[in-house]
């Protein structure tokens, strides 16, 4: 009788807070000692990170209030007790972070090329642009007007490549060695799915070959080999040579994702092309390519992402990119011993521009799941 | 219907016309390249062959644990220490990555929102900065730690400081080669032992502690051996003289920078793929097996990383690709692998760049070659087997 009249207990609550809470964070008791030791640990780091990169750091006046000129002014360095980043060197040498060693003069142009790249890359990046078309005649034209803008003539003063470093050396390298790879990338991978022996053979060779060996030793391919293979009075700059390693090693990368958006497309396709009398190239630029690739933008990003990482190995052949420049203030003895900051900025720069474009692929990669059916009916 | 060129609309006869035109054009591209190069070569004086080899190299390795070097060593042998130094932090860098890659996928998986989260945060941030970056921010912390003066003392034997890491070298004295022959004798065993009792189990059903007897195979027979000869094994301690230590065994800050940046960078990559092969796997799989009374740990063992497995080699073998290929970076913080010892040095004081480039590539594609091969034979043997 008393069994029957127990009063039983409410289920424990699975929505809202207190149910989530429950759910995600103190499910059984090892979970709770988990959740508990990661809080315990948070609660040690988070304040000390954030005192150190804002509430103590100097971003251009030091704790006395002077304006930071070298690292001895730093607060960190006039009082070791006091102070955390000094951010000072940012502010003072920002000019080259973004621009290099670019002549104050005739910024604008970079400034420009910048903002004209965000247009160029618009149509490229969101489909449903209003006026797509037109902003794509702009995008098919850009790189002409970037090389002049930059570079100089058309009545432009010429800026040596030599001037040119930071951000602008990163981005010239990351976009033209994507831009140029992917048209290389897609003969190659058309190539090697050729059905003539010696081509097809051809193409995998390259293609191996490149993915078999790491980029540095492409780099010194650039630098080092390049001059003796061209004939004497030719003389090419130091960014195209590195430029020319760049768009090899990027395009035989791309050559192998964009095979595998071939691989995809059903062979009904290609038997349907070719019942209407197409001819090889018609078939695969009208019906195969525009599916191949349209299924392969969200890898052909992820290897871009690779790519534009691997941009900073361009320091060790002696240009200055982002973190060329980097290196190059820690050596000033200005700034000497200022190497956190200088690398948690660089690593910030980089991670925005990486992470918005794994994120831009995620986004894609959905877009396509529900987007698009592939016919394989 | 034909037109007048008919023979070219021929398919036959345009496929040799291209592929001869190809291979045409190549070769007097390759023809051109040769000429000019030997010019430019006889024009700035350059030797050729591969004589310089032989020639003594003239610069220190400070790095080289397996081999001896010394200045007046081999071009030759700097290649080889080169190819150790780049094998050494390879292997070890693939291991790390591969322990902590899965570990950070299974925890990335936990049911607990704030660890998932948290690895997460990692993942994102060590994936999206480039590595070479993360390897000098590595270096430059090490070489931020104390003088050898006041260097931390972990345990008494240890010594940390901005030269490296400095720990008692085990030296072996005669009897310790039976030592090594009872261990590999003992490997080798516990390894059949593990076959045998698989093909019991089969057949019977019966099962056989196979890890117990393996652990005792391999660790309690040889330590037992070793206290039986007298313990043919003592350490060397390092010593502070002077301004360095003397002795011991020595792990430089440039190998220690490369093995945590690239296990680290590595490792985010390989979490990313054992997270999707555990999640490959279908719930079904979860369900049945615990509905047929599993422990949750026997679940993960049996049933879901076997078939997780199976999607992750394929990718993991690319990953250890790019590892191998990526400690080509050593050459940033001076660690003597090939490309900076062989291609970078030894190019420089030789001028032979085509000979030096053309071994470099030829020893990284043949390590990729081999990587590749050895996975694929472990992922076919991972493969679902039709009985």
């Amino acid at each position: 009788m008393n069994e029957m009249n127990e009063v039983r207990k409410p289920p424990v609550a699975t929505t809202g807070i207190i149910g989530w809470l429950r759910i995600n964070l103190f499910f059984n008791w090892t979970n709770s000692l988990i959740t508990l030791f990661v809080i315990y640990c948070l609660y040690q780091f988070i304040p000390w990170i954030l005192d150190w990169t804002i509430f103590s750091a100097d971003f251009k006046y030091n704790y006395l209030g002077e304006q930071i000129t070298n690292q001895e002014m730093c607060s960190r360095n006039l009082d070791p007790e006091n102070g955390g980043a000094c951010w000072a060197v940012i502010y003072v040498r920002f000019y080259q972070f973004i621009y290099g060693f670019y002549p104050k003069v005739e910024v604008w142009r970079v400034n420009l090329a910048y903002v004209m790249l965000a247009f160029a890359l618009l149509p490229l990046l969101y489909a449903k642009l209003p006026y797509r078309k037109y902003f794509l005649y702009f995008t098919y034209i850009f790189p002409v007007i970037a090389y002049f803008l930059l570079n100089g003539g058309l009545g432009f003063t010429e800026v040596s490549t030599n001037k040119w470093g930071g951000l602008l050396v990163t981005l010239v390298l990351g976009c033209t060695g994507i831009a140029l790879a992917f048209p290389i990338g897609i003969m190659l991978a058309l190539g090697r799915r050729s059905k003539l022996p010696v081509i097809s053979m051809m193409c995998t060779l390259f293609i191996e070959f490149i993915r078999g060996v790491p980029l540095i030793t492409l780099l010194f391919f650039g630098m080092v080999m390049l001059p003796l293979f061209l004939p004497e009075g030719i003389d090419m700059d130091g960014l195209v040579r590195v430029l020319v390693a760049v768009t090899l090693f990027q395009s035989a990368y791309m050559a192998e994702v964009i095979r595998g958006g071939l691989q995809a497309i059903p062979p009904g396709q290609y038997e349907a092309a070719k019942s209407l009398g197409m001819s090889y190239w018609r078939m695969n630029l009208l019906i195969i390519l525009p599916q191949a690739i349209r299924i392969s933008i969200p890898p052909i990003v992820n290897t871009s992402i690779g790519l534009f990482k691997d941009t900073t190995l361009v320091i060790i052949v002696g240009i200055l990119d982002l973190l060329g420049i980097g290196r190059g203030t820690l050596a000033d003895t200005n700034w000497l011993g200022l190497s956190y900051e200088i690398y948690f900025f660089v690593s910030l720069v980089f991670f925005i521009f990486t992470f918005g474009m794994s994120r831009y692929s995620l986004y894609l990669e959905k877009k396509l799941k529900t987007g698009i059916n592939m016919g394989a009916d | 219907m034909r037109s007048n060129l008919g023979f070219f609309s021929d398919e036959k006869f345009r496929s040799i016309f291209f592929q001869t035109l190809v291979v045409g054009l190549f070769a007097l591209g390759l023809f051109f390249v040769i000429s000019t190069t030997s010019y430019n070569l006889e024009k700035r004086n350059i030797a050729t062959g591969w004589s310089f080899l032989q020639n003594p190299a003239g610069f220190d390795i400070s790095f080289s644990p397996f081999l001896e070097f010394k200045s007046t060593d081999t071009h030759l042998k700097v290649y080889f220490v080169g190819v150790l130094n780049t094998l050494l932090v390879s292997v070890t860098g693939c291991i790390a990555a591969t322990i902590l890659g899965f570990i950070l996928g299974i925890v990335r998986l936990s049911s607990n929102w704030l660890l998932s989260r948290l690895v997460y945060i990692y993942v994102e941030f060590s994936r999206n900065v480039p590595l070479l970056l993360q390897i000098i921010l590595w270096y430059s912390i090490l070489i931020q730690l104390p003088r050898v003066k006041q260097s931390l003392q972990v345990l008494d034997v240890f010594y940390i400081s901005n030269r490296g890491l400095y720990s008692p070298r085990p030296i072996f004295e005669s009897g310790f080669s039976y030592v090594s022959i009872a261990i590999l004798l003992a490997l080798i065993s516990s390894f059949l032992i593990n076959r045998w009792a698989k093909k019991r189990q089969d057949k019977t059903g019966q099962q056989f502690p196979v890890f117990s007897s393996s652990i005792g195979l391999i660790f309690i027979v040889p330590l037992i051996l070793f206290f039986i000869l007298g313990s043919p094994l003592s350490f060397e301690h390092p010593e502070l003289k002077g301004f360095n230590f003397k002795g011991g065994l020595v792990i430089r800050p440039e190998f220690i920078a490369m093995f945590l940046a690239l296990s680290i960078y590595t490792a985010a990559f390989i979490s990313e793929i054992v997270r999707a092969g555990i999640m490959s796997v279908s719930k079904g799989q979860r369900e049945a097996s615990a509905a047929i009374g599993l422990k949750q740990t026997w679940i993960m063992r049996l049933i879901i990383i076997p078939q997780a497995l199976r999607v992750i080699v394929p990718p993991l073998t690319s990953q250890y690709l790019n590892l191998t290929k990526n400690s080509s970076l050593g050459i940033a913080v001076g660690y003597a692998d090939l490309v900076h010892g062989f291609g970078g040095i030894s190019l420089n004081q030789t001028g032979q760049a085509i000979e030096c480039m053309a071994i470099v590539m030829a020893t990284y594609l043949s390590i990729s070659l081999t990587i590749s091969f050895f996975m694929n034979i472990y992922n076919r043997s991972i493969q679902f087997k039709e009985k």
